[in-house]
């Protein structure tokens, strides 16, 4: 079991040094993650908006929905351990 | 069952950060637009300085500053005001979660979103806030 | 070669990291084990996708007066907004582990994977 469990985590991790291949550069300006959407929030974040903060504008107004949604699964996950852990209550 | 640490210096420099820790929380989340901060950052402080009370004093002398049965109707506040901030713009001619159309008179379009950004970060400030509270508080308990 | 292989650095760590996560993971038997194993694997992610997002000679994404709104001077900020949300989760997460570990000791009287195990066939 042990020696399967190396044979795995051996394969992983040439598959990994394998893909990194192609991944750009470290701090490559032009790399496909700088280059799509990103330009359009760094120029438009203080006149759309007011705000500097570029990351608190995305996260809260153009990418509003996924902040709620992540909100809720937050608050559900507190639910869940509530629910889990209804049955341990003390004897007294 | 937490219990009240048996050092008078742990309980009193303890009492002394607790309200100290808080109110940076509320710079933190108050600035979220000119510096790094916001709601999530400035909910996990808030989270930090009720523990802090929690683990000094144990769970029957910190009731009175934040009553355990108060983190969950606190969370799930925080994600209703976030949903209400979304839905009132529906009622008012924009899309969902739309501040441009939030009902304030007379106020350009970018202020508009500015403030619909502040109300946002509150409600996820409390909504973390709670559940943090909520979890160790169950978990704590559940010890025996 | 070795300038390059120098250069890329980041991605030898992150490998490295996901390969100690997925080890604790997968080879230890104790579930306390397996749970600091899940927060390495995710630690190591995040630690990925934050070092994806710099550029050459930029700074923070808060927008300065001095350099205005120029695309080149601040680094990317769309994988730090996922990298918060991700954070978030990864508490909320283990936060509802522990309490499934503590549920599991109270019924099951251990913590060790195998044992556990035995006891739901026995049944």
């Amino acid at each position: 079991m042990r020696g399967l469990t190396l044979v795995l985590l051996g394969l992983f991790l040439a598959l990994l040094l394998y893909a990194e291949g192609d991944l750009p550069g470290r701090g490559d300006p032009a790399a496909p993650a700088s280059t799509h959407v990103s330009p359009y929030y760094i120029q438009h974040s203080l006149a759309e908006t007011k705000t500097p903060n570029l990351v608190t504008s995305v996260l809260a107004d153009y990418r509003g929905y996924d902040t709620l949604g992540e909100t809720v699964v937050i608050v559900t996950a507190a639910l869940a351990a509530a629910l889990v852990l209804l049955g341990e209550r003390r004897a007294d | 069952m937490l219990t009240r640490h048996p050092s008078p210096v742990v309980t009193t420099v303890a009492r002394l950060l607790a309200p100290l820790i808080a109110l940076f929380a509320l710079y933190v989340v108050a600035h979220g637009h000119y510096s790094p901060g916001g709601g999530f950052q400035g909910g996990v402080l808030l989270a930090a300085s009720t523990l802090l009370l929690r683990l000094a004093l144990g769970e029957k002398d910190s009731a009175p500053a934040f009553p355990p049965s108060l983190a969950l109707p606190m969370a799930v506040t925080g994600v209703l005001l976030y949903t209400v901030t979304g839905v009132v713009p529906l009622f008012l001619g924009g899309g969902y979660l739309d501040y441009a159309r939030l009902p304030w008179p007379g106020a350009p379009a970018p202020l508009l979103r500015y403030f619909g950004i502040l109300v946002v970060e509150v409600g996820v400030a409390l909504a973390v806030w709670g559940t943090m509270v909520a979890i160790f508080d169950r978990l704590a308990r559940g010890e025996g | 070669m070795g300038e390059e292989l120098l250069g890329r650095y980041p991605y030898f760590l992150t490998a490295l990291l996901l390969v100690v996560g997925l080890y604790g993971m997968l080879g230890k038997r104790n579930l306390l084990k397996k749970l600091i194993g899940m927060t390495v694997f995710q630690t190591a992610i995040f630690l990925f996708f934050i070092q994806g997002a710099t550029k050459q000679g930029a700074t923070l994404p808060i927008l300065d007066p001095r350099w205005g709104t120029d695309p080149a001077r601040y680094i990317n900020p769309l994988p730090h907004v996922l990298i918060l949300t991700a954070i978030v989760v990864a508490v909320a997460i283990t936060g509802v582990s522990f309490a499934l570990v503590l549920t599991i000791y109270r019924s099951h009287g251990t913590l060790d994977e195998e044992a556990i195990l035995e006891q739901g066939r026995k049944r």
